[in-house]
């Protein structure tokens, strides 16, 4: 498992490593390297030069108000997991963090980089949609926003653009909400088969009910959150028809197995929110 | 080519690397450190488990030129480590190896458990361990070991 040679550069600015990525086609930034690294071993991936974006101080930033937290895309999970960093969503990042790959893997892999990556079974892309949080993004034309729900489009698919980097995740902080996840694997650190995780009905805002583990990208089910809205009472059948309405469009490939991991994950989620 | 300072098990250095080579590849290859085993080479198996600044990471799937300014530490370089020899010797007593190909990356891994969870039951060991894999599934005696050895260190 060689990657093929490349160049390594590590700018010291956010400055230099935009115009980096700018003016080389194959250049690709990488920070924790804990995917990105294993994709160029097995030459799935491939750069002309690695520009280190690890140790930049605008992605290593860590900031909070009263409202938002903003975490640097160069936070580790890790960092996340043991508290080091402020937590905006009331235990569940440090619990989703938790369960990410190996302890190994976690300190050096970076949440900028699980959603720049995409993996249609990443843990962040769901968590990030639920927690509706938004994406700073920087790019040669300035910094701009978007919103994680957006941001994945399909599997290793997002919104950025050549030559844009992540600087950091903007985080609404729950004041109210409960939530619950729950993730389907053959072993502890293993991609999910499905994981659902749920922030609910609360006076923070409406009910948020994002899946991954899916043939393509993290989504936001509508119907499952629309019937959580709606319904404080328990009906198994009645989320699990909201669930496989949403399947249409999260999942439409997915087989009997695969669905009903996606009933199970959304349904023990929520039930952990509500209990 | 890159040229890269660091201090390893305590020794400051400085080596040109080509920008491609693993943290593992300059251990083994160029430093003649092989108490770092490589077994799948793609971060899947922590066998190659070493620390960088404090932290268990792969070494596999760490380049060399990401270490730059930091401080490694391979297994070698725990033979003074007095937690890590009450480590060593419950393996022995709890026969927490057999082939031992394992062993480096797990004694790495078991001293950072002990760190974060001082006395750590047998599920969180499990849990802890489920991303370094032993082909002779000798996982009841390095379980063991580890209570054990966690249970003497933070008496």
């Amino acid at each position: 498992m060689k990657a093929p040679a490349f160049e390594y550069v590590r700018p010291r600015t956010l400055d230099e490593a935009l115009s980096r990525l700018a003016e080389d086609d194959g250049a690709m930034p990488v920070s924790g390297g804990q995917s990105l690294l294993v994709l160029m071993g097995l030459r799935f991936a491939m750069a002309g030069t690695l520009v280190d974006i690890s140790r930049l101080p605008e992605l290593n930033r860590v900031s909070e108000t009263q409202e938002r937290v903003f975490l640097g895309a160069a936070t580790t999970h890790a960092r996340i997991e043991d508290g080091k960093v402020p937590d905006p969503s009331l235990g569940l990042m440090p619990r989703v963090a938790n369960k990410i790959a190996y302890r190994a893997v976690r300190n050096l892999g970076t949440i900028g980089g699980s959603m720049a990556l995409a993996d249609s079974a990443a843990d962040w892309p769901a968590c990030l949609i639920a927690l509706d949080a938004d994406l700073v993004i920087a790019g040669p034309s300035g910094e701009r926003r978007e919103k994680a729900e957006t941001f994945v489009r399909g599997p290793y698919e997002t919104g950025l653009a050549p030559g844009e980097l992540i600087v950091g995740i903007d985080i609404p902080r729950r004041k109210a909400a409960r939530w619950g996840t729950y993730k389907v694997n053959r072993k502890s650190g293993a991609f999910a088969d499905s994981m659902a995780v749920v922030v609910d009905s609360s006076s923070d805002g409406p009910a948020r009910i994002a899946l991954t583990g899916t043939s393509s990208h993290a989504r936001l089910l509508r119907h499952a959150s629309a019937w959580a809205e709606q319904n404080r009472a328990p009906d198994p059948a009645a989320l699990r028809d909201a669930v496989i309405a949403d399947l249409e469009e999260a999942d439409p490939s997915a087989d009997a197995y695969r669905i009903r991991c996606h009933i199970a994950t959304v349904t023990r989620a929520l039930a952990e929110a509500r209990a | 080519m890159t040229t890269i300072s660091f201090r390893l098990n305590g020794r400051e250095m400085t080596r040109t690397v080509d920008p491609r080579q693993s943290l593992a590849d300059l251990l083994r290859e160029t430093l003649n450190l092989t108490g770092t085993h490589l077994g799948c080479e793609h971060g899947a198996c922590g066998a190659c488990t070493v620390e960088v600044d404090g932290m268990p990471v792969r070494s596999c799937i760490v380049l060399s030129a990401m270490c730059d300014g930091r401080s490694v530490e391979t297994i070698e370089g725990t033979r003074a480590d007095e937690t890590m020899n009450i480590i060593r010797r419950h393996f022995r007593e709890k026969h927490a190896l057999q082939c031992g190909f394992c062993t480096p990356g797990m004694l790495m891994m078991a001293r950072d458990i002990i760190r974060r969870h001082t006395r750590p039951d047998e599920s969180v060991i499990r849990a802890e361990l489920s991303g370094q894999i032993c082909r002779c599934t000798g996982y009841m005696g390095i379980v063991a070991a580890i209570q054990a050895a966690a249970l003497e260190i933070n008496a």
